[in-house]
């Protein structure tokens, strides 16, 4: 993949471990950058497919994060909602090299497409 | 015979000898070149570069050379004469400093060239620097080669500046890092550890293991700081001094050890054209982007994969040995597990545990032997174990796991340790709620009636977990739980398995086993109890985690530290979110008073973050509406400077206390109402509970302040004042019962704080103290409180734990403490999109 197409958006110390941070996105859907217990990285638009609860201010278990508003669990892999709920909520490819977080630019963007 | 010699004496003519150039003599290049002279030895002319000045060693054992318990002479691999005896040319100490493919040379540092018919770069790679002040001090070392292990061992002798002991600082708590602290330990240092993360070696431990991991280096006398985030390296005179953190500690040290990872050695390759990304492509016959130059070991990325254990580096050199001499077999990447070497020290991972969909863990320990095992399986399938204290099993569930092997009939005896029997039934059918129509609502915050539970019950969902699942009843506050029990019970008749009720699917004890046996067991930790009492999950869940975080903060006032990722959203924000994200803000206004300074700092507040709401709340105080994330520190700080402090209306805390206007105003007051009410918050602000908490105090029995559905009410009458307990409003109104009369406000005040304590040690947490009194009896909570000296016992574990309570949480947080959980990271502005198309 082309360096240009991923989007540097800092150092993973900006984000402790357990907890998540957002990124607005101007014109487009504002996006939750979630650093897990296990230490891993996921990106996903911050809307529970539920009724659009701020899923970066959920508890993260895993790979999963539970919505602050109702308590749907969330993958955080597959943005898929778990149990018996149904919805989904769009992911955003994340790799991390060297200690810097990198998003796919055309999923940041393309976030609003689908989530519109 | 008389054949014609060719110039290079020895080679019959006709046979030149293709020449091959392994750029790196560490334990790959040499590996690959072992297998190659296994298949064919007359193939190549071997020209081995080395940048180290020696021969080739067991890189890996380097850990027990710094430990002392192996020299450098019992780790060499290849001896100086396994290289004569093949005829291969070591040219040690001499770095490649160019790869000139067109000429098909490469260039050492001594300006030595040499031509190659095939190269091999198996360079390896550096050890990752952080990029802080301080990092090239002298001091400052890496753990890769021997000349690391000297430089810590010169430190080591050297001691400390008067002589005393010698103090190192390891930065990183991986494999490497662990493994230097250890040999450092070892040699007399006094070590401290410093891990970002939380856990320790979090690529291959979880929580749990990574906890058993660090209680036992701890014990062996390292310093282990997790979530600790290096700042600067600090120096003296060019010379190392000392490591600060980002919180502004400062560890004093004499040699700082850099372990924070490894990158691929990539820039031979880069600066010669060939393919890189992480590390240098290679197709699975090692071969790069340019056919004649191959690469092996860490520095190679195969199949998007880059490796740093040596297991998968074999595989790698006999795939490339097969290839040159032309019987391709192909490498397919490989699959790796971890041991520690540390000794005394059992521990073994590999495979994925990060979990996910579909997959579950098996999870067995004993907390006698301090064993914790892991499996992960998904499809049927082990996907990866983690393993502490018994490593026996290791390779079994290894071999299972790159077999792929079906484990389905293998299932209960993967990992031992039934889970504990349920106990005897409980459930009592409930006639009432036999009686319920069929669209009477059950579940109120879901919407689920009698009829929607009913028909899920007997579409199969035989228990609670399966019934809140499936319709959602009684998953959200939890409060129908005792209704759809007794749907259970109703519907299915005896079928319905009913062991005493278990905290949460973690465990199969109850919340008062659990927080009896923190006491018994002076058990301090999170982990520590899902290790003590044999948790079935490796770190709880969303449920099980905030309550113990609350039973821990309770039992150990001032010694446990909060652990915020185990808090509900709204008591890590200290204010409640709302269903549009935003938060509400609630000052306290102490026993309902007020002040135009602090009603002129709310108003504003309100203009200058253009909260849409204000409204006067049913605990007398203002509420404050539509506040973002990103703003409430400022909003903070500003009621702050009004002397105002959180209203912990957010909190399973004490909220409020409500009072009357009592004898200070009113023609009925019997008692300065009022003023007992605000020394009763002033003394209550702060505590934690097991659920939310409300007071109230009315001057006369009129009881305006609605004293008699509080948790804790007093209602003065003219001999003094009444005590009430256990009242509620929500959805289930209950008066309170009366618990004793008491004559002067200091007895009011002592009870006040003894009956609190009692609930806060007695409760399960969510459990708010009326059903909390059902659940105990009035009388429980009479005789406890009653015996001789229990009140000043309970108020005196109060107001202790109160000193480290009654610390403004919005001060703290205006002041900047975890900002970076209300700020965004940045923001993107998208360019148009027809510019997105070049980017
Ligand atoms: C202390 C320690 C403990 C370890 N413990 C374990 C363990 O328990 N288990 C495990 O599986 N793995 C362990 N590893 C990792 C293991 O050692 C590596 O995976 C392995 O050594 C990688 O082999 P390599 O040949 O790719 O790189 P290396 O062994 O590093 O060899 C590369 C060589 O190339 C040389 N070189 C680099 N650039 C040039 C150049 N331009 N010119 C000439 N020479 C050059 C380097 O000097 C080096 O000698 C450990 C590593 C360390 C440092
Ligand atoms: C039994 C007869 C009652 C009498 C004679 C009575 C009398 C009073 C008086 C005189 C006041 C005004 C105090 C003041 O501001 O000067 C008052 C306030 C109030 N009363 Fe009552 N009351 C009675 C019952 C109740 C009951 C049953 C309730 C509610 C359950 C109630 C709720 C209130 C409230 C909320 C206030 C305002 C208190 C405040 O904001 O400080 N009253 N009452
Ligand atoms: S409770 Fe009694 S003292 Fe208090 S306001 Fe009401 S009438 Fe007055
Ligand atoms: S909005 Fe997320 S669970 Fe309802």
């Amino acid at each position: 993949m082309m360096i240009g197409n991923w989007l540097d958006i800092g150092p993973i110390t900006q984000i402790e471990p357990g907890t998540a941070r957002t990124l607005p996105v101007v014109g487009g859907e504002e996006i939750a950058v979630f650093h897990t217990m296990r230490n891993e990285f996921f990106a996903i638009v911050n809307k529970c497919p539920h009724k659009q609860g701020p899923l970066s201010q959920g508890i993260v278990h895993g790979d999963v994060v539970t919505c602050p508003l109702h308590n749907w669990n969330i993958s955080l892999r597959s943005g898929k909602a778990l149990g018996d709920d149904e919805g989904c909520v769009p992911t955003i490819p994340l790799k991390v090299d060297a200690g810097r977080i990198y998003l796919l630019r055309s999923a940041v963007i393309g976030a609003q497409d689908k989530a519109a | 015979m008389n054949a014609p010699m060719n110039f290079e004496e020895g080679k019959p003519a006709g046979q030149v000898r293709e020449r091959l150039v392994v750029i790196g003599n560490g334990m790959a290049g040499c590996r690959a070149v072992e297998e190659i002279l296994a298949r064919d030895p007359g193939r190549f002319d071997v020209t081995i570069f080395g940048a180290e000045p020696r021969v080739n060693y067991n890189r890996i054992m380097l850990s027990p050379v710094l430990a002392g318990e192996k020299t450098f002479d019992e780790i060499v691999i290849n001896t100086q004469e396994w290289y004569d005896d093949n005829g291969i040319t070591l040219v040690s100490g001499d770095k490649v400093v160019e790869i000139d493919r067109e000429h098909k040379r490469v260039v050492a540092a001594s300006g030595r060239i040499e031509p190659y018919d095939k190269l091999l770069i198996a360079t390896g790679s550096d050890p990752f620097i952080i990029p802080v002040p301080g990092k090239d001090l002298d001091g400052v070392v890496t753990f890769r080669d021997l000349d690391d292990v000297d430089k810590m061992l010169d430190a080591a002798e050297k001691g400390g500046p008067d002589g005393g002991q010698g103090r190192a600082v390891v930065i990183g708590g991986g494999l490497l890092g662990l493994e230097a602290a250890h040999g450092l330990n070892l040699r007399g240092m006094n070590v401290t550890v410093i891990h970002l993360m939380p856990t320790l070696m979090e690529r291959q431990l979880d929580e749990a293991a990574g906890w058993l991991l660090k209680t036992e280096l701890e014990r062996r006398g390292q310093t282990i700081l997790t979530g600790a985030n290096t700042k600067e390296i600090i120096g003296k005179d060019g010379k190392v001094a000392g490591v600060r953190l980002e919180d502004g500690t400062e560890i004093p040290a004499d040699i700082v050890v850099m372990a924070v990872g490894i990158r691929p050695a990539t820039g031979l390759a880069r600066e010669a054209g060939l393919e890189v990304e992480r590390g240098i492509m290679v197709d699975d016959h090692m071969v790069t982007s340019d056919p004649a130059i191959l690469s092996v070991g860490e520095c190679v990325q195969h199949r998007g994969l880059c490796y740093g254990l040596v297991a998968p580096l074999w595989d790698m050199c006999r795939a490339l040995a097969d290839f040159v001499t032309e019987s391709p077999s192909g490498y397919e990447g490989s699959v790796t597990s971890t041991k520690l070497k540390v000794s005394g020290i059992d521990l073994f991972s590999a495979g994925d545990f990060s979990g996910g969909e579909g997959c579950e863990d098996i999870v067995m320990r004993d907390a006698s032997r301090g064993v914790y095992k892991r499996v992960i399986v998904k499809d049927s399938k082990v996907l990866g174990a983690v393993l502490y204290g018994d490593t026996a099993d290791g390779s079994w569930y290894f071999d299972l796991m790159k077999k792929g092997e079906d484990v389905s009939d293998i299932r209960e005896a993967l990992i031992f340790g039934q889970a504990f029997a349920s106990g005897g039934a409980l459930a009592d059918p409930n006639a009432a709620v036999a009686a319920l129509s069929d669209d009477a609502e059950i579940c109120g915050c879901n919407g689920v009636s009698k009829g929607q539970v009913v028909s899920c019950i007997n579409g199969g969902a035989h228990s609670l977990d399966a019934v809140r699942s499936t319709c959602k009843a009684s998953a959200s506050c939890g409060s129908c739980t005792g209704l759809v029990e007794s749907l259970l019970a109703l519907t299915l008749g005896g079928e319905v398995e009913s062991g005493p009720k278990t905290m949460c699917k973690c465990t199969s004890f109850t919340h008062g086993d659990v927080r009896k046996l923190i006491v018994e067991k002076g058990l301090k930790e999170i982990p520590q109890v899902m290790q003590e009492l044999h948790w079935t999950t490796p770190d709880g869940c969303a449920s099980c985690r905030p309550a113990l975080n609350y039973y821990l903060l309770c039992a150990w006032p001032g010694e446990y530290e909060d652990d915020q990722k185990s808090r509900f959203v709204n008591e890590r924000m200290h204010a409640n979110i709302q269903k549009d994200g935003t938060y509400s803000v609630v000052p306290r206004m102490w026993g309902g008073l007020t002040s135009p300074k602090e009603l002129r700092a709310i108003a504003d507040v309100v203009e200058k973050f253009n909260a849409p709401m204000v409204k006067v709340t049913g605990g007398q105080r203002l509420d404050i509406f539509g506040i973002k994330k990103e703003d409430l520190p400022a909003v903070w700080a500003d009621l702050n400077a009004a002397g105002m402090v959180s209203g912990h209306a957010y909190g399973k805390s004490l909220r409020t206390v409500k009072t009357c206007v009592g004898s200070e105003w009113c023609r009925f007051g019997t008692q300065d109402s009022t003023g007992l009410g605000v020394q009763i918050e002033r003394m209550t602000w702060g505590s934690w509970m097991p659920h939310k908490f409300k007071i109230a105090v009315s001057g006369c029995p009129r009881n305006c302040a609605e004293a008699t559905i509080k948790d804790f009410g007093v209602v003065c009458v003219d001999s003094g004042y009444e005590l009430h307990i256990a009242g509620n409003g929500g959805i289930k109104v209950r008066a309170t019962d009366l618990l004793c009369k008491v004559e002067t406000e200091q007895e009011a005040l002592d009870m006040c704080a003894a009956f609190i304590q009692f609930y806060r040690e007695d409760a399960y947490y969510l459990e708010r103290t009326a059903p909390w009194v059902e659940r105990v009896g009035l009388q429980y909570v009479k005789d406890a409180l009653g015996e001789e000296g229990a009140v000043e016992r309970y108020a005196a574990r109060f107001h202790y734990s109160q000193q480290f309570m009654q610390d403004d949480p919005w001060a703290k947080r205006a002041a900047g403490e975890h900002e970076k959980l209300h700020q965004h990271l940045a923001e993107v502005r998208p360019f148009p999109a027809s510019q997105m198309e070049n980017a």
